[in-house]
């Protein structure tokens, strides 16, 4: 490997997309497992129990996923910063958006929202499960999952921030998908236009799945 | 036509510049956009004042020096075209019209609307040539047999003219498409085989120097590129350059 490649230009933008593609990985079975909370609450628990206690996932996964998070925002606002300083004299009339879509050229701010509201996802949900395990050294409550998500979907302002938060995400992912193809390399005449497809797709299809089962436990369980 | 013109004026690289505002009449649609500026030299010289520096040269749009940002955009409002290619007709009598030079670190102003594009050329030196022979002994050219996708995928990359609308229009001033407009030229050739790995190595590693942004795909590049170079080439390069890194033993 040349030495040169993490500090270029071109290998950092491939190690974004490779970042992105973790997180759009993780982000996948995430959906799957929280979908189950829709349809059974021991379905749920069975598998959030699974996930919480297998050592592969816990030691392993889940530092690789810490880190491919914290990367993937550091490096973006770090890049970002350095794209300002590449135009120190801004143009007294421009037209960004004749050329480019919003998505596209506002990553930093949909980024940096969804960065926000992990800030309160981390509050909600992974300390104190950190807390549970590592701390208070409780590892076997199979059921504490589904209750736990219920109580604290019964919040309306919390649900309010979850759908805001998940619009951030499906705009950055409207542009994150098929970018994350182009970086690496992968610009196809057959196959560029399936991919831009499936990634409007799942732009929309995720975020709003995870919007339903927000508002899905927030009627169910609110009274 | 009769409009208002909002230009940007600096003496030299080191004063601090600012728009000034000129009015114009009696401009033909017909007339180019360079055409129309020179009319407002001609007035500007008449009225004992300094006339605005612009690049220009072949004037039919193969060159690349015309420049300008235009109201917003590279080479103005029109697709596919230079600064000199762009006619009057776009606009409507009594507009106001902004014209900048193009914006970029790596592209400091020397004189009003007038860039140093010198970066591009050390990029070039960088990388962007093959090491031939050239004192007589050259190979037929229809000896080495290429592929005629090839040939004419090498052909489109290297229509690229080095404008530099690109990096003006890109919001992170990256200059990756004319870089990987300049290592897709010779990567789809046989006689660019040789220094294929170092290239793109080189020319990537000169561009970071040079102080252009980094590339977010926002296509804004491709859209305004006088020659429609396509971003498959900055794919290619993403490729060229994964490739070129691993084995690389620098």
């Amino acid at each position: 490997m040349s030495k040169g490649f993490s500090t270029s230009s071109v290998g950092r933008k491939i190690l974004m997309a490779l970042s992105g593609f973790f997180l759009l990985f993780f982000l996948l079975q995430h959906f799957v497992i929280n979908f189950l909370s829709v349809l059974s609450a021991d379905a749920f628990n069975e598998t959030s129990h699974f996930m919480g206690t297998n050592p592969l996932i816990q030691y392993i996964l889940q530092p690789v996923l810490l880190f491919g998070v914290l990367f993937h925002l550091g490096m973006g606002i770090y890049l970002d910063l350095q794209n300002k300083k590449a135009r120190p004299v801004k143009y007294a009339m421009n037209k960004p958006g004749e050329n480019a879509n919003w998505m596209s050229r506002n990553m930093i701010i949909t980024g940096i929202m969804i960065m926000l509201f992990l800030g309160l996802h981390f509050y909600d949900f992974w300390i104190p499960e950190i807390k549970d395990k590592f701390i208070d050294g409780i590892w076997d409550n199979p059921t504490k999952y589904y209750e736990h998500l219920v109580h604290k979907f019964a919040d309306p302002v919390r649900v309010g921030i979850y759908v805001l938060a998940f619009v951030f995400l499906a705009l950055h992912l409207l542009h994150g998908f098929q970018s994350a193809f182009q970086s690496v390399g992968f610009n196809h005449r057959k196959y560029t236009p399936i991919i831009k497809k499936l990634g409007t797709l799942y732009a929309i299809i995720i975020p709003l799945g995870f919007i339903f089962i927000a508002i899905f436990h927030f009627i169910n369980h609110s009274h | 036509m009769d409009l208002t013109l909002k230009i940007w004026r600096q003496k030299d690289a080191k004063s601090e510049g600012k728009m000034e505002t000129y009015p114009i009449k009696n401009i033909s649609e017909h007339s180019s956009f360079l055409e129309m500026l020179d009319v407002l030299n001609e007035n500007l010289v008449n009225e004992g004042k300094e006339p605005v520096a612009f690049d220009h040269d072949c004037r039919e749009g193969i060159c690349g020096m015309c420049s300008l940002y235009i109201n917003g955009e590279a080479h103005g409002p029109d697709r596919g075209v230079t600064t000199c290619q762009l006619h009057m007709r776009m606009f409507k009598d009594g507009d106001t019209i902004y014209i900048e030079p193009f914006r970029s670190k790596a592209f400091p102003v020397i004189k009003d609307l007038v860039v140093d594009r010198g970066s591009f050329d050390r990029i070039q030196h960088a990388g962007g040539f093959i090491s031939v022979n050239t004192s007589g002994n050259t190979q037929d050219a229809n000896a080495l047999p290429i592929p005629k996708p090839d040939a004419d995928k090498a052909m489109d990359a290297a229509t690229c003219i080095g404008c530099g609308a690109c990096v003006a229009t890109c919001k992170n001033s990256s200059a990756m498409l004319f870089v990987a407009a300049k290592v897709s030229q010779y990567s789809y050739l046989p006689q660019g085989q040789v220094e294929r790995k170092e290239r793109v190595l080189n020319m990537v590693e000169q561009m970071d120097k040079e102080g252009f942004g980094n590339c977010t795909n926002t296509g804004a590049c491709e859209v305004e590129c006088p020659k429609g170079i396509s971003l498959e080439f900055i794919a290619r390069m993403n490729r060229e350059y994964f490739g070129a890194s691993i084995v690389s033993e620098k």
